[in-house]
């Protein structure tokens, strides 16, 4: 019953034993701390680097481009700024050399608020990221796909952004999240993985045997399909979605859960076809509101689903602030909150706006074995 | 005394085949400079003054693909650097027309931004120094295979304000983990309009090395033959010994920044290549006149090749598209 960061440890390990990873590297990365937030313990390849993010990203871009299988760690997203022009030309290397020099590397970093992180531990990275052209991003909101996700980020040959939501990394697996091959026992896993507290000089982990397990990228994952309203979300807000159209059911509302997953290339066919059949959506997600990546997928649906829409569609985001603040009152009244989230979908589910109007829904149905994570989970397992 | 006598002569040989790649990249960045103001291409940045230095660094660098051979990251004054590898001036021709035959970024970027996987030059970019932060990438990646390959890296002098120059210097210095990068600078003494010495108050920029215990060496970038010993003994050094040397040669810039600076001559400084021309008729390796035939020759040939470039295709609007993601891993095989 793995965390989401004992899963992507897992990953790392299966990365380096089975797929090629030759350097997991950032700031106290490797031994003894493994990673501010433990992702990198006991690892092989993991080493430790000057505190120098330019120089994390820059020797990882030199390693990619030198043939090597790169993961790097920015130890907060909040640190990343000052690697833009080198993220936006990682991002370009490949289209800009007309097809010459692919970069495939793998850059994780913790992102968002929750862990009363003050104004440099709560940044979010999604609007950054996805105006990054020639990265793909992703960002897992439970243990099975961060492990499933990092295996597809270390196997493409692109560079691949992972955004860990830092107020889940220690969150335990739900049911249906397990990793096969994990113990059940927390407690076991813990006593195998985790670095003991203290000195660690001779300690080694016993690691599970959890198989090659690929979450594509790309595919949204529904978490729970609904009628009435779609809310698409990813990271932290998917579980907050998830409990919000548990209790909006009681009122028998019936709210569907998109967990996009991949933010690019992102799954416009199924969110598409979710929205058609609802006909009613709300996009969260905690970055600053103005040119917010939910906007763009707001724009979208308004251009091509307008007609369809029984609400008007609506993005919860962060508040246009320059910081997030450390007392509790001023983060949450900063970043969506789960009564932010019920609000605004009992508004919307009371609006029929356009009811009458030219095009009724179409009877489309988002078949739920197509988008399970554990269907594609599967499927990519039955493949290999 | 060796200051005095001035570097040891190369072999005749040499000589003249390092004379015949700067007048030929002299008369490229010349006729690269022709096709701008003709309205053959939207923006010149080039070398011309660099040729003494880039010449010699191609002819010494371990030219090939992969770990054994030697990754290039230049910048977009290196174009004498790729023609002295063998690349086709040509090609250069074609990036400044940016036709879709421009083999190294299909008609997408400037001109003097090469790239070529086959060779290990990685793209030339027009952000100065963010090589620097890459390069280190490349030098863990030759140290842990135990090749022979170096990594070579080369800016300007205004970019080493940047961080990124800091972080070579830190990165290829870790105790104990040092690693075979030359590092570059060739200082024309210029950031497009502002002199050197109103931004900068180290006497040479090759003594920020010292503080990292890293060899250094500052060297006349103007004369072809001392930039070949140095750079050959600086290489043998990072190669040998697998670790960093920092060398700064002091070059010229006759053409100023770019076609944004107008891109004319400039008579106050010193010109390598009538130098070293002057140097070979003293020794009697070459006329007056027969550099004055090879001058006509080449001018004509470019020329010719210029004629053809302007009516090769241009790339369709629809192949933007092409190369935002990569289908496999063309690095990792080396195909």
């Amino acid at each position: 019953m793995a965390t989401m960061v004992q899963a992507v440890r897992m990953a790392l390990h299966v990365g380096e034993e089975r797929l090629g990873v030759t350097d997991i590297f950032g700031e106290d990365v490797g031994p003894p701390l493994g990673g501010v937030f433990t992702a990198t313990q006991g690892l092989k390849t993991a080493w430790n680097t000057p505190l120098d993010e330019r120089g994390i990203v820059g020797a990882a871009m030199g390693l990619a481009l030198a043939g090597q299988c790169p993961v790097a760690e920015i130890q907060f997203c909040d640190y990343a700024f000052n690697t833009i022009d080198l993220l936006k030309l990682i991002g370009n290397t490949y289209w800009s050399s007309n097809g010459d020099w692919n970069c495939p590397l793998v850059l994780m970093t913790p992102v968002g608020a929750g862990i009363r992180g003050s104004i440099y531990h709560s940044h979010s990275f999604d609007a950054q990221a996805t105006r990054l052209p020639g990265w793909k991003v992703v960002m897992p909101s439970n243990p099975l796909d961060a492990y499933g996700l990092m295996l597809s980020a270390i196997a493409d040959p692109n560079p691949v952004m992972v955004l860990l939501p830092k107020a889940l990394l220690r969150v335990k697996a739900g049911p249906g999240e397990q990793i096969p091959g994990e113990p059940d026992d927390e407690r076991a896993l813990s006593k195998m993985i985790d670095a003991p507290v203290g000195d660690r000089s001779g300690w080694e982990p016993r690691w599970p045997d959890t198989p090659d397990l690929f979450v594509p990228i790309g595919p949204l994952r529904l978490v729970r399909p609904g009628t009435d309203a779609t809310v698409v979300t990813y990271g932290r807000h998917v579980p907050v979605a998830r409990r919000v159209a548990e209790d909006l059911a009681e009122e028998g509302l019936d709210i569907e859960v998109i967990d996009l997953r991949t933010l690019h290339p992102y799954d416009w066919d199924g969110l598409k076809a979710s929205i058609r059949r609802t006909r009613r959506v709300l996009f969260v997600n905690e970055d600053t509101e103005i040119t917010n990546f939910g906007e763009h997928l707001l724009r979208r649906t308004v251009e091509e689903l307008f007609d369809e829409l029984l609400a008007a569609p609506r993005l919860l985001a962060g508040k246009h602030l320059p910081g997030i603040g450390l007392a509790d009152n001023l983060e949450r009244a900063s970043v969506p909150q789960r009564e932010d989230m019920v609000d605004l979908l009992r508004a919307m589910c009371a609006e029929t706006r356009g009811a009458a109007g030219p095009r009724p829904a179409p009877a489309v149905r988002l078949s739920r074995e197509n988008t399970d994570a554990s269907a594609a989970l599967a499927l990519a397992y039955a493949r290999r | 005394m060796q200051q005095l006598a001035g570097p040891a002569p190369l072999d005749a040989a040499l000589q003249l085949k390092i004379h015949e790649l700067m007048l030929t990249t002299r008369l490229l960045e010349e006729r690269l400079i022709r096709m701008y103001k003709q309205g053959d291409g939207f923006f010149w940045i080039g070398g011309p003054g660099e040729e003494a230095f880039n010449i010699p660094l191609g002819l010494l660098a371990r030219k090939g693909q992969g770990l054994d051979h030697d990754y290039l990251h230049l910048h977009y004054r290196s174009t004498g650097t790729l023609l002295a590898m063998g690349a086709d001036p040509i090609d250069s021709l074609r990036q400044m027309k940016n036709t879709a035959t421009d083999p190294y970024s299909g008609g997408r970027n400037f001109a003097g931004h090469s790239s070529m996987r086959k060779w290990n030059v990685v793209p030339i970019t027009s952000p100065i120094e963010v090589q620097y932060s890459i390069a280190p990438g490349t030098a863990m990646a030759q140290k842990r295979a135990n090749s022979k390959g170096i990594t070579i890296v080369q800016g300007g002098d205004a970019g080493t304000a940047e961080g990124d120059f800091a972080t070579c210097l830190v990165w290829s210095s870790r105790p104990g983990a040092e690693l075979p990068v030359l590092m570059l600078v060739t200082n024309n003494g210029w950031g497009i309009s502002t002199p050197a010495s109103t931004q900068h108050g180290e006497k040479y920029i090759a003594d920020r090395g010292k503080a990292f215990g890293i060899r250094t060496k500052v060297i006349n970038g103007n004369d072809a033959e001392e930039t070949y010993h140095e750079l050959q003994e600086a290489m043998d050094y990072v190669r040998n010994e697998r670790k960093p040397f920092l060398l700064e040669a002091q070059v010229s810039r006759l053409y100023g920044h770019s076609s944004a600076s107008g891109a004319n001559f400039a008579k106050h400084e010193v010109d390598c290549l009538a130098d070293f021309e002057q140097k070979l008729i003293d020794r009697g390796l070459r006329t007056q006149s027969q550099m004055d035939e090879m001058r006509e020759q080449i001018t004509q040939g470019l020329l010719e090749a210029s004629r053809r470039v302007v009516e090769e295709p241009q790339p369709e609007g629809s192949t933007v598209w092409d190369h935002v993601f990569a289908p496999r891993n063309h690095v990792k095989e080396g195909l």
